[in-house]
């Protein structure tokens, strides 16, 4: 069973977004980008899948511009088999329904019967991208999952889905879009020699408008700003009388 | 213009999302329906109390009661054929649910709006709430989550008609297994007044059980850091983040919790916020209104203590 694993760069989830006041977008010139890290976790599952050998191949896809593929690279490091990067201009503002249509044209011509990816994308925060993909190509969803596993004879999985009451357990056809939660796994560094070995293995570009869709904004960005925080009084306290009475003093008990 | 508002069931009584998201249906439509998905047409009864809703639509069968995303998404676009607006909660709930929607209609949804500046501007967080960004949408119909800490929670007082409709059930493509619930006799993490959060710093799931004591005596939540549910302190739905729950309680204590970045995105907009911990430079004491700079151990013990 072949495995897509689309995969974003985004800003380090580490480092505080700047707004770039005269452009009115998120500053990314010169900053920290990495994988986003529920893509690692996909990437990682995909792996040990294929480790259990019950995977034929696994494929990382990225959209996105030409840094995209340091991206590709890190996924290619880590094990898999090969990229594909889908090359976008450097103003394209994609939307989760562009990318989902791109992925579908990918998944359509590889034939692929599993797509592993991120809950969500930690620059954005949509967390939609798997559910429209799984819309697009009407195929089975599991998503937020802690917890996969494949039936023997490979016709179905059943998953583990972090919700807002406790843990849901479903059972999903394949073909399946999974995306992946914090706590499945935790993800591999790549080695140095892999890293090595990285460098010669396959990498497919694509060129956006050669996939014709169209890919104008549904959604446009007006402006953005930093969240100011709320002042806060920042007092010290040293005892648990003089914690109660400020907080009763505040109405807060 | 009319809205369409999805209902989440907890058992049968309206989630406190679903309030919510009702309360920004009607910043945005004169005409606000209510669909509710479930297995008995009895639990819609408590939806047909809310204020300001016209109809309540329910569908029901089997597949509905445990929220089977490919048959929800398709009847959920089907109902869409005659509203310009679908208003949900941000929950899981609906966020498995409505971008599938969104697939179907060829929509782009917005998550997580905090804000309806116009009836097609909105305001939403990014990079973890760090960035907030007005958008504006052109689509000819218009799919969102709302967040619940940003919108009043719309109270009962209507008496809207209950109507059933009777759909073709899309093919499901899962089956539901199991579900492993929370049971818990505290206050609810997203609606609680207060909240004592725990994290790291607690060290182990026994001593974890401070935190519980605590909570009990202010008649408090129980809320967790990623690291606390990730050590197996206590179970994921506790996790307030990014990628747990949003709060925005009168009164968040948060003990043996560093305060990174995505901790602050489920918290920050809490009124009062209390950081305990021995480390003076942690962000959360920047971030904190009373700050306790101890042993956690000793200090929770003496807060519990205390009468
Ligand atoms: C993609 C992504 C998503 C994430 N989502 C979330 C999320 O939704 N929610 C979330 O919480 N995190 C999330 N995280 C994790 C986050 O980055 C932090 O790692 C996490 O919040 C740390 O938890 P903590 O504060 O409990 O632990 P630590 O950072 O280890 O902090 C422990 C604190 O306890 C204090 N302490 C220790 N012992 C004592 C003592 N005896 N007395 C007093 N104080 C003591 C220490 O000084 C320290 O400040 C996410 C991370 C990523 C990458
Ligand atoms: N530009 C992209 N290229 C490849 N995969 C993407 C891209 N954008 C989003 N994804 C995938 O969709 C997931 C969820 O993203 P989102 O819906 O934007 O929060 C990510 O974790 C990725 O797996």
């Amino acid at each position: 069973m072949k495995i897509i694993i689309p995969i974003k760069r985004v800003l380090d989830p580490y480092t505080q977004a700047r707004v770039d006041k005269q452009s009115q977008t998120v500053d990314l010139n010169n900053a920290k980008m990495a994988m986003n890290p529920f893509c690692e976790i996909a990437v990682e599952e995909a792996l040990r899948l294929q480790e259990d050998g019950k995977a034929s191949e696994t494929i990382a896809v990225s959209i996105g511009t030409d840094k995209t593929v340091d991206t590709l690279r890190t996924a290619l490091a880590m094990g898999v088999d090969r990229a594909i990067f889908v090359k976008t201009g450097s103003e394209l503002n994609l939307q989760p329904l562009h990318v989902g249509k791109i992925l579908a044209k990918i998944i359509e011509r590889e034939e692929a019967q599993l797509v592993f990816m991120g809950k969500q994308a930690v620059d954005n925060d949509n967390n939609q991208t798997g559910q429209i993909l799984s819309g697009l190509l009407n195929f089975s969803l599991g998503t937020f999952i802690s917890e996969f596993k494949l039936s023997d004879d490979g016709g179905s999985v059943e998953v583990s889905r972090e919700i807002d009451s406790g843990i849901e357990t479903r059972k999903l056809n394949i073909p399946a879009i999974v995306t992946v939660d914090l706590r499945l796994n935790e993800p591999r560094y790549a080695s140095l020699p892999n890293i090595m070995k990285a460098r010669s293995k396959p990498l497919e570009t694509i060129e956006l408008t050669s996939l014709d869709i169209d890919v104008t904004p549904r959604v446009k960005v007006l402006s953005v700003e930093e969240s100011g925080t709320k002042d806060r009084a920042a007092k010290e306290v040293h005892s648990a009388q003089e914690l109660y009475s400020e907080l009763n003093q505040l109405g807060v008990l | 213009m009319s809205a369409l508002v999805l209902i989440e069931l907890i058992g049968s009584e309206v989630s406190a999302n679903s309030r919510a998201a009702i309360t920004a249906a009607s910043q945005l439509a004169d005409t606000i329906d209510a669909l509710v998905l479930t297995n008995a047409v009895d639990n819609a009864s408590q939806t047909s109390s809310l204020a300001g809703l016209g109809t309540v639509k329910v569908i029901v069968n089997e597949e509905l009661e445990h929220a089977c995303v490919e048959v929800a998404s398709g009847l959920i676009a089907e109902v869409m054929a005659s509203y310009k607006y679908l208003v949900a909660g941000s929950s899981t709930y609906s966020k498995n649910i409505v971008p599938r929607v969104g697939a179907l209609l060829d929509v782009q949804p917005i998550s997580d709006v905090c804000e309806i500046k116009s009836k097609n501007t909105f305001v939403r967080p990014l990079y973890a709430g760090n960035i907030m960004a007005t958008v504006e949408s052109s689509d000819s119909k218009i799919l969102m989550t709302v967040r619940s800490t940003s919108f009043e929670h719309s109270q009962d007082g209507g008496s809207a008609s209950i109507e059933e409709l009777s759909l073709t059930m899309p093919e499901s493509q899962s089956t539901f297994v199991s579900l492993q619930e929370s049971q818990s006799e505290r206050p609810e993490l997203t609606t609680a007044a207060r909240i004592v959060s725990g994290g790291r710093g607690l060290g182990s799931k026994e001593d974890f059980a401070l935190i519980d004591q605590l909570a009990d005596k202010l008649d408090a939540a129980v809320g967790a850091s990623r690291a606390a549910v990730d050590a197996g302190f206590i179970t994921n739905d506790y996790q307030v983040g990014q990628t747990g729950k949003v709060v925005a309680p009168k009164l968040y204590i948060a003990v043996g919790i560093s305060g990174a970045i995505q901790h602050l995105a489920g918290m920050k907009d809490s009124e009062v916020i209390v950081a305990i911990n021995n480390d003076p430079d942690a962000p959360m004491c920047r971030m904190a209104d009373l700050i306790w700079k101890t042993d956690l151990f000793g200090a929770m013990q003496e807060m519990i203590d205390h009468n």
